[in-house]
């Protein structure tokens, strides 16, 4: 096993920069450079010397192996964030025998075999690293604690408790396995398909906190939708003209509304087409304005039909109020972008709608994790069905059981028969 | 020095692993020698008189398909047939029959006899002949050594085998005898990992003091179904079985007595099988059930022996007199002989390979309890494909391995092979995750095309398995073209959902509660087909929708059987892998990616790794 090592911070710089070494020789190779090396767990300084030259002091703090974030002997060197003093550290390391600079992602990939993390909290390190606002750190947090496995697991031993009754009823049928099992598996299903559908729907919210809510603003052209993207984003992202249809391709802003990752989209007005760019510009925003979390309308009337569908908790403002004079209308919020009236209002609405759903998330985070999910459900609604025929064959029972842990499986790791059969005699008194 | 005799194959041991082993390695053309002690020993049941059941009644029907004994000898020998889960769906369904000890045997003595090619030798085995690192025979205690391409070993519990009753212990098996130390030894320098596993049997009782008029009988199916594909009935005369139950009075004896018994006295370190418990441990683990079943089981037609499944048991004998005379129908029985608990060791299975051959010995294969298995069926079964390619290595031909996908034999040796044993291993139907395709009804169609190209397979049974071939796909290619609507259905008082799809004959036996002979009207091509062979079309009909999907799982497999790990891998150079794992990857070496997914502690991780090592065998730095 080779020691690595990397700059752990970001390149540049900064008033400090961290080094990680990680690996059988990481303590020796640290001790290499200080002469004598603090007692593990506590930070002490340490002038860094290579080569009789004095490259940096730096606080020099070690883990053991077993106790570290890679599961291996670590130590970490916090130099100063000097682009220079950083080069000579780790050249000075990778000078040393059976040392060698980590690839991308190394260390993580360490942890991750010698099982410090899961493939989820892999995902929830990842997460964390890119987190730019308050809810994609508090959800990243969540993940990279193993949520998603606790979570898991507990479904998952629930749905090997229900194929170790169906298979006791199978395989066992000559033996003291006298009861029924097919009330006690329904109930494990219901309460599974419950808790999993509910899990997906908070999963969709949860990709959303992490890749961000998608807000589009839909209306006329030349109703200010432009001008209102860029009062939200406080710069000139999108041209703004009086020229009715400037805007042609979907534009979008990503910004951090109150702790919410939020992308605005401007779209194209919806009118009928000058050109064919303007007409590809046109279905484009209507499509994604139909696939965003939420679409803000910009009317100049109230009854103004559009192409787009108003979906309930959908934001309905009345445009240009630096025009008006009657701003009393009670169904619209009045807006304008170009004095920014309104827009404060504007926000406080978008939040407060998207953390009302943000409530709802589900630990799962990734559309691959909810691809599971759904197959899982799939399985045990075709399951529920075949259980509840009077007919209904007690081995398709247990195929789609089977196949909804495989799904479940991949959130978590491999199930094997073992412990299937474990379960059913923990559970049954079987032999004659 | 006497006279060395050349064979192909030499097979050690006569019971159920060896009598297999023997004659399919003749089937294939080999010159077999059968080495056992006794030759009336061979085919002897020395457990319980049973053939068959869940899983196990699988594996019967891949032996026969494949050509072996088990089926013919057990539907010769049946006295009582039962389908079991016959209310349940046919992939389920297992056959089992009670078999008659003596019509068993010779049936399977018969059939040895004769097979061409196949020569019985009654001596006493004590070394193996190995030259360069191979094995090249065996050494008879009379000194003569017996010349052979491949030797499988089939020593049951010959090793360190210890009998149990109370705390009265016997050497069992052929430990202390100065011939066998030898066989012993030269075992013990493969260093292969051995492990220690018990069983239990239940006392044997006479028939004639048993109260059979206060007993419930269970007699077999009105129609029976035979374990051979080349049988339709049975010819032994039928009987039917009693049965009991325990009742708190016996569990209070069992109770009292526990400290007495070898199990629970700490008399034995071996690790029993949890699935077959003795009496001690199901009043011990289940003390709030005040009673358990006791099947009364005939040993055979003019043996007055009663073997009590339910009852095993190491307790001492005069206990088990007391408890069991508290038994309905059993107050005044007699025990014929003791029941008593038996230790043995067994080599890690994990040193073969998936032809049973032993890695650190080429040339000598194992089959049977040696590898940890319990069981006739699963001895028998390992036998058939120690014995197939003990002659395939004879021959230089390609070796006959199976698969998880293909069948139950497939399942076992591979959970054998790259998994171990912790207990004694038996078959059943939930270690199959393809088991809606692994079904007994169509072991012939998934194994005897294998057989063939093997040859292991006889004429006469080709010749009836094209004839019955043919016959189902006539009948399938009839009810897929026929296509019947919804309102002719319901004529016949047929209902189902109406979705405006149509739908073939084939199509709608995938319908609970849509029979075969409801459709047969609407087919007049299909009138006056052989019922068995609409009744297996049915069947396929039945799981047809999941075919699809069981298909796409086993391509997920085979295509982790497709990256395959060089033989002479060396993991200690992987970086990034745990010691435990890299020790065990050594010692096991899985032939394929997907078989090294299913060693104990795999993780995804590690698997990732494995897989770039051995597709980049120079670069040793993988990226993240």
């Amino acid at each position: 096993m080779e020691t690595v090592f990397a700059l752990a911070t970001a390149r540049g710089k900064a008033g400090l920069a961290v080094i990680r070494v990680s690996g059988p020789r990481a303590h020796e190779a640290v001790q290499a450079l200080c002469g004598r090396c603090p007692p593990i767990r506590q930070a002490a300084v340490r002038r860094l010397m290579w080569r009789g030259e004095v490259l940096d002091d730096a606080l020099v703090l070690l883990f053991a192996h077993g106790a570290s974030f890679t599961g291996e002997a670590v130590a970490e060197l916090q130099v100063h964030g000097s682009v220079a003093v950083v080069g000579a550290v780790l050249r000075a390391l990778g000078e040393m025998a059976d040392l060698r600079l980590a690839q991308p992602g190394e260390f993580t990939r360490r942890a991750l075999e010698n099982g410090l993390l899961d493939i989820a909290q892999v995902e929830g390190l990842a997460d964390l690293i890119d987190a730019e606002t308050e809810a994609q750190r508090r959800q990243a947090q969540r993940v990279l604690s193993g949520a998603i496995g606790r979570r898991a697991e507990s479904w998952r031993s629930r749905l090997i408790r229900a194929g170790a009754l169906i298979e006791a009823s199978i395989d066992f049928v000559e033996e003291d396995v006298p009861i029924d099992v097919r009330p006690e598996v329904l109930e494990l299903l219901d309460g599974l398909l419950q808790d999993l559908r509910q899990e997906v729907a908070g999963s969709l919210v949860a990709e959303r906190v992490r890749d961000g809510f998608e807000v589009a603003i839909v209306g006329a052209p030349n109703v200010g939708k432009s001008t209102l993207l860029n009062a939200l984003a406080g710069r000139e992202a999108a041209i703004t003209s009086t020229v009715a249809g400037t805007t042609r391709d979907v534009i979008e802003v990503r910004m951090d509304l109150v702790g919410l990752p939020v992308t605005v989209l401007d779209t194209a007005g919806l009118r009928e087409p000058g050109d064919e760019v303007e007409e590809i510009g046109i279905r484009r925003g209507i499509e994604r304005a139909r696939g965003a979390d939420l679409r803000v309308f910009l009317l100049e009337g109230p009854l103004e039909p559009l192409e787009v569908e108003r979906v309930d908790g959908d934001i309905v403002l009345l445009a240009k109020a630096d025009l008006r004079l009657d701003l009393t209308d009670p169904t619209t919020l009045p807006v304008s972008g170009l004095t920014g009236f309104g827009v404060d209002a504007l926000v406080q609405q978008i939040v407060a709608t998207l953390q009302q759903r943000v409530l709802s998330a589900g630990v799962t985070t990734r559309q691959r994790h909810r691809e599971a999910l759904v197959r899982a459900v799939e399985a045990m609604e075709s399951a529920r069905v075949e259980l509840c025929k009077p007919s209904g064959g007690m081995e398709i029972v247990a195929a789609e059981v089977w196949t909804a842990i495989r799904a479940l499986d991949v959130l978590v790791g491999r199930l094997d028969v073992e412990a299937l059969l474990g379960e059913i005699f923990a559970s049954f008194c079987i032999g004659k | 020095m006497f006279h060395v005799k050349h064979f192909d194959v030499v097979v050690i041991g006569g019971g159920h692993a060896g009598a297999e082993a023997a004659a399919a390695a003749a089937r294939r053309g080999a010159q077999v020698a059968l080495v056992t002690l006794k030759r009336t020993g061979i085919g002897v049941m020395s457990c319980n008189p049973a053939i068959g059941g869940l899983g196990k009644g699988h594996l019967v029907r891949e032996i026969d398909a494949l050509d072996g004994l088990m089926g013919r000898a057990a539907d010769a020998a049946g006295i009582q047939f039962r389908l079991l889960n016959r209310r349940k769906g046919p992939a389920v369904q297992g056959p089992r029959a009670q078999a008659d000890r003596e019509l068993y045997r010779d049936a399977i003595q018969k059939m040895l006899a004769q097979q061409g090619g196949l020569q019985i030798v009654e001596a006493e085995v004590v070394d193996l002949v190995v030259e360069r690192d191979t094995v090249r025979g065996v050494e008879l205690a009379d000194g003569s050594t017996l010349g052979a391409a491949a030797v499988v070993l089939t020593a049951g519990t010959f090793l360190n085998g210890v009998m149990h009753i109370g705390d009265q212990k016997r050497q069992g098996g052929r430990v202390g005898d100065a011939a066998s130390v030898r066989l012993g030894q030269r075992l013990a320098d493969l260093d292969l990992d051995r492990g220690r596993l018990k069983t239990g049997t239940p006392p044997r009782l006479d028939g004639r003091t048993i109260d059979w008029a206060r007993l419930q009988m269970q007699p077999g199916d009105a129609e029976p179904v035979m374990f051979s594909f080349l049988n339709r009935a049975p010819t032994a005369r039928q009987i039917a079985c009693g049965i009991t139950e325990t009742n708190e009075a016996t569990h209070e004896i069992v109770r009292d007595n526990l400290h007495l018994s070898a199990m629970y006295g700490g008399y034995i370190e071996g690790i029993g099988p949890r699935y077959c418990p003795s009496i001690e441990d199901k009043v011990v683990r289940f003390a709030d059930k005040t009673g358990h079943q006791v099947f009364l089981e005939p040993e055979g037609l003019d043996d007055h022996t009663v073997y009590p499944n339910g009852i095993a048991t190491s307790l001492p004998a005069e206990v088990q007199q007391a408890y069991v005379r508290t038994i309905a129908g059993l107050e005044a029985v007699e025990i014929l002989q003791p029941g008593y608990a038996i230790e043995y060791d067994f080599f890690d299975p994990r040193g073969l390979a998936m032809d049973l051959q032993v890695r650190n010995l080429p040339g000598l294969y194992f089959a049977g309890q040696i590898n940890g298995t319990t069981g006739y069926e699963e001895a028998a079964a390992q036998g058939l494909i120690a014995g197939a390619n003990a002659a395939a290595r004879a021959f230089g031909a390609a070796p006959l391995t199976m698969h998880r996908s293909d069948s139950y034999i497939g399942v076992m040796i591979d959970d054998l092979v790259s998994r171990g044993v912790t207990e004694p291993y038996r078959m059943f139907t939930s270690r199959a995750e393809f088991r809606l395709t692994l079904r007994a009804d169509n072991a012939d169609q998934r194994l005897t095309p294998m057989g063939l190209s093997a040859q292991l397979v006889s004429s006469e049974r080709k010749d009836a398995f094209e004839l019955k071939m043919q016959g189902v796909q006539a009948i399938r290619v009839s009810l897929s073209e026929h296509v019947i609507g919804t309102a002719a259905l319901r004529a016949a008082g047929i209902t189902i959902s109406e979705d405006g799809s149509r739908r073939t004959a084939f199509d709608l036996l995938a319908f609970p509660d849509v029979t075969i002979a409801q459709l047969l009207p609407f087919v007049p091509s299909l009138q006056g087909a052989d019922p068995d062979l609409c009744h297996q079309v049915a069947i396929e009909g039945i799981y047809a929708p999941y075919l699809a999907r069981q298909n796409s799982e086993i391509a997920l497999l085979r295509q982790g059987d497709a990256a395959l790990i060089p033989e002479d891998f060396d993991y200690t150079g992987i970086s990034g892998l745990s010691n435990e794992l890299q020790s065990k990857l050594q010692r096991s070496k899985p032939e394929t990616i997907e078989r090294a997914s299913r060693l104990e502690g795999m993780t995804p991780a590690a698997l990732l790794l494995i897989l770039a090592h051995v597709r980049k065998p120079h670069q040793h730095r993988v990226a993240s």
